[in-house]
């Protein structure tokens, strides 16, 4: 994108002639959003090419309020004629919905003032035959490391950048370009008739941040050479680990549960627990949607309100929701800058590392695959797949599959026993992997 | 036949004066590298989504996207690129683009031409304007009104109204030219009620390759308000769910989501190709019982899963997958099945026109047995009942595949007991359908709302089964 002010300076364009024909075709406020990304896509399979994809993603919505009513639409179309038609069609769907006291832009007072620039932008120039180099490479890791590896899904090679930019009728408007990378790999195993698949993944916003090609095929490779074998163990009761990366998962319920729409409803398992107990006093939750390169990180949110770094719970105690401005109002408290999710979400990890976790837990089960839905929001009950290792004297025994665990969220938050320092680094949320008190696990 | 291929290129080519020689010439700039196969796919939607809730219509939007993928096959080799822009020069960027997979190659003519069919299974229609806007938040209203109307402990009520207008055009290297225009309508209730503090949620809707009356007919979506209430209010005297091993029997319907995740991914045609799945070089194998015959039937009528054409201009084909428990072969998209030597049984999909097309299922489910459901459920001592699912989940490698129920009950001593709280059941695909004992004569195909999702590209299906039982299956309770 060598072009990028331009491009940006145009996309900003788009957005202000969105928002001045919402205002001329009668809408008493406005908010537009125009997003534009590029991309490549590189896969390799058994040390060949399988997939070169180029992709271009653009988009623009607008949502126009006439008093309290509102409508929204969207297109991928960027003709001139194509914001005044998708102005107009949010216009017409805005006649139909009704007046909710609620609606509107978020509070003007609340708009970012200022728009720090987090880092976010290191596009990559690679070129396909560089990319494809580097999917080999990786591959090969994988598939090398042992005769057991007898296949492969592939490794795959992903770059973006791109611009958002978005507006509304305060006369706040913001925009920043951004890129992302990644490298992955998937490799097959098999020993007997049995085969096992598992992967490993890099990302960052910046390609010089990323695990090396080599380093994400030999932990694909390993991984599933661990897990070669499996069997299934008895139904028993017994402590469990969720590996960081599965950990993941516990906190992106936790921030399910808070979130102004599943409290308003009444739909969530943490109703009115703002300020109450909820996870040990160790556990320490906090979000910095300003960390530098953060792959979450953003200078204020979907509706332009400033974000800022904030305590979610402090020494377990629930002391934040999450927030955008009609959640907010509903619940008649103020926006936390959350519309559009959470970013960059931190549990502080403890003093043991897994090694040492294992350790603590003495006999129990180490889960490093979770599959499945399996959480009812509004009770917090809690049933998933899961594959992972039979721990016994603090050290893997043997590769387990085929069973479940299951409890309820509110237990299992309270249960917290340690979180470990091995950092999943790779998203939105970070944390160590997490020791439980134990949960039902189904078996044979 | 020639009336959506008609609506199809007004909708696609004219406002951009393209003409069938300006593919002609995208495609002939595809063929001058050395690929095996090249298309080009036209595509238009229009998404409108309608959300009451607490009793107001909250939300309205209508979304447009249109734009053409070019997508050239050189051995195993893909190259894929697209636009939004459905513009000659366009195009031919995105064919230069995609071509590069490959080396250069000789010239190649090609000429384009409009392929009948014998078959549509759903009208070329527009479903956004099947019924006015007002007619539209009248029915929310009316949903709203009979969920609450059921019991005073409803609390909360979601209700939401899905049409979505696809018109698409194909165009592939070997000059054949078709469209398709797909109408699709979806409408869901969601409920929470509550008592003394406990609260539970229940879920229901439908949908078709329809207009909105769909929803009207035989009063079908004041169906789903009552259904979402009483799941919701069965879930309230739930008890924890048993944890172990045991015989469950399957309602019939939507825990055909059974047969999707079990068996149905592990024979698409990619992984059977790579040698990735569970079901590699089975074919002609035992992988069930006698009792379990099991198809893909793209070809029934305006279902939420069929394809008059799938997304590579195959006919949409009701395709046997396993005949009384033999494994009769794959589910297959063009490319897998020119490496392997087969031929497309029209399952090639692709989300849009952003995406490349793979082997994916339509309408999958198991024709009907012979037993009487009440006998099947008498058979079993101490078991559970599922009714109602959640999503599920496959590995297809080691074929591990979790589906959750929502809404189950215990069997003890022949006889359905308490509703028990929602749990995930876990199985091994390949073995799961060898432990089918018993399969009713009461096939019954979903409500029409089913999602799958594959490698991140959502496609619509549906899924169905009679009633069974399979004789073990672990069951993740906590009690």
């Amino acid at each position: 994108m060598n072009d990028l002010n331009e491009r940006q300076a145009q996309l900003q364009q788009m957005v202000e002639d969105m928002l001045r024909e919402a205002e001329r075709q009668g809408a008493s406020g406005a908010e537009a959003g125009v997003n534009f990304d590029i991309g490549l896509s590189a896969s390799i399979r058994l040390g060949v090419v399988e997939t070169i994809e180029h992709t271009r993603d653009q988009g623009m919505g607008v949502t126009v309020y006439f008093g309290q009513s509102k409508g929204s639409a969207s297109t991928s179309d960027f003709k001139p004629e194509a914001i005044r038609d998708t102005v107009r069609a949010a216009c017409d769907i805005a006649r139909f919905t009704s007046a909710d006291p609620c609606n509107g832009l978020a509070d003007a007072e609340l708009m970012a003032r200022e728009q720090p620039d987090l880092d976010l932008y290191h596009p990559w120039n690679i070129d396909v035959d560089q990319a494809i180099a580097i999917g080999i490479e990786c591959e090969a890791a994988a598939r090398d490391l042992d005769p057991r590896i007898t296949n492969s899904e592939g490794a795959t090679l992903n770059s973006h950048r791109g611009i958002q930019v978005y507006g509304n009728s305060h006369g706040f408007i913001g925009g920043y370009p951004s890129s992302s990378h990644s490298i992955s790999c998937a490799v097959v195993g098999q020993q007997g008739d049995s085969m096992q698949r598992d992967y490993w993944y890099t990302s960052a916003r910046s390609p010089e941040d990323l695990e090396s090609a080599q380093t994400v095929g030999r932990c694909a490779g390993e991984r599933t050479l661990a897990r070669l074998g499996a069997r299934q163990i008895k139904t028993c009761e017994a402590a469990v680990i969720f590996q960081a990366e599965m950990a993941v998962s516990l906190l992106r319920s936790l921030t399910g549960a808070i979130r102004g729409s599943a409290l308003y409803r009444r739909s969530s398992f943490l109703l009115d627990q703002l300020g109450q107990q909820i996870f040990p006093a160790c556990v320490h939750i906090h979000e910095n949607p300003l960390l530098p390169r953060g792959l979450a990180s953003a200078p204020f949110d979907a509706e332009g309100v400033a974000t800022a770094p904030k305590d979610l719970v402090r020494d377990g105690v629930l002391c934040s929701y999450v927030l955008g401005s009609y959640s907010a109002r509903k619940l008649k408290m103020q926006s936390t800058g959350n519309a559009g999710g959470v970013r960059n979400l931190t549990i502080d990890p403890g003093e043991l590392d897994l090694a040492g976790l294992l350790k603590e837990m003495g006999s129990g089960l180490l889960v490093t695959e979770l599959m499945g839905s399996g959480l009812n929001m509004v009770t917090g009950d809690y049933s998933r797949g899961a594959a992972g290792f039979w721990v016994e004297h603090g050290e893997i025994q043997y590769p387990v599959e085929e069973i479940t665990i299951a409890g309820n969220m509110r237990d299992m938050f309270a249960g917290v026993q340690a979180v470990a320092t091995d950092v999943e680094q790779r998203g939105s949320i970070r944390t160590g992997s997490w020791l439980l008190r134990p949960m039902m696990i189904a078996g044979s | 036949m020639s009336t959506t291929i008609d609506i199809a290129r007004n909708t696609l080519l004219a406002p951009a004066n393209l003409q069938e020689n300006h593919i002609d010439q995208v495609m002939e700039q595809l063929l001058a590298a050395r690929i095996d196969a090249a298309d080009i796919y036209f595509q238009s939607s229009r998404l409108e989504s309608w959300v009451l809730e607490d009793g107001i219509i909250k939300e309205g939007s209508y979304n447009i996207e249109q734009g053409v993928g070019v997508r050239a096959m050189s051995g195993e080799k893909t190259g894929f690129a697209y636009t939004d822009e459905i513009e000659l020069p366009s195009l031919l960027e995105a064919g230069r683009t995609a071509r590069a997979i490959a080396r250069s190659g000789s010239q190649r003519g090609v000429r384009i031409q409009g392929v009948a069919r014998k078959h549509d299974y759903y009208q070329p229609i527009n479903p956004l304007t099947t019924l006015t806007e007002s007619e539209k938040v009248a029915l929310l209203q009316r949903l709203d009104a009979e969920a609450r109307r059921q019991d005073p402990r409803v609390t909360q009520v979601i209700a939401s109204l899905v049409a979505a207008h696809d018109v698409v055009l194909v165009a592939r290297s070997d000059g054949h030219l078709s469209g398709d225009v797909r109408p699709l309508v979806r409408c869901n209730v969601h409920v929470i009620v509550e008592q003394d503090g406990r609260r539970e949620q229940g879920s229901s809707g439908g949908g078709a390759r329809e207009g909105f009356h769909f929803f009207i007919d035989q009063e079908r979506a004041l169906g789903y308000a009552r259904e979402a209430v009483r799941q919701a209010l069965v879930n309230l005297e739930a008890v924890a769910a048993p944890a172990g091993t045991m015989p469950v029997v399957l309602g019939p319907g939507w825990p055909g989501i059974l047969l999707h995740e079990a068996i149905g991914h592990g024979l698409e045609g990619d992984f059977n190709r790579k040698g990735t799945s569970a079901f590699s070089g089975r074919i002609g194998q035992r992988v069930a019982t006698r009792h379990c015959t099991v198809v893909d039937d793209g070809t029934l009528p305006n279902r939420r899963g069929s394809l008059s054409i799938d997304d590579e201009g195959t006919p949409g084909q009701n395709t046997v997958l396993i005949e009384k428990g033999i494994l009769q072969g794959y589910m297959h998209d063009r490319l897998n099945a020119r490496l392997m030597g087969m031929e497309s049984t029209g399952n090639g999909r692709r989300e849009s026109y952003a995406h490349l097309p793979m082997p994916r299922m339509t309408n999958t489910y198991m024709l009907p047995g012979e037993e009487d459901p009440a006998e099947i459920i008498a058979s079993v001592k101490r078991g559970l009942y599922a009714v109602n699912f959640g999503g599920g989940q496959v590995d297809i490698t080691s074929g591990k595949f979790v589906f959750s129920a929502s809404e189950a009950y215990l069997i003890e001593n022949g006889r359905i007991t308490a509703p028990v709280k929602g749990a995930t059941l876990i199985g091994n695909g390949p073995d799961v359908l060898t432990k089918v004992s018993m399969v009713g004569n009461d096939l019954e195909l979903d409500s029409g709302v089913g999602t799958c999702g594959k490698e991140g590209q959502s496609v619509p299906v549906g899924v169905g089964q009679p009633t069974l039982k399979v004789d073990e299956l672990t069951v993740g309770g906590t009690n």
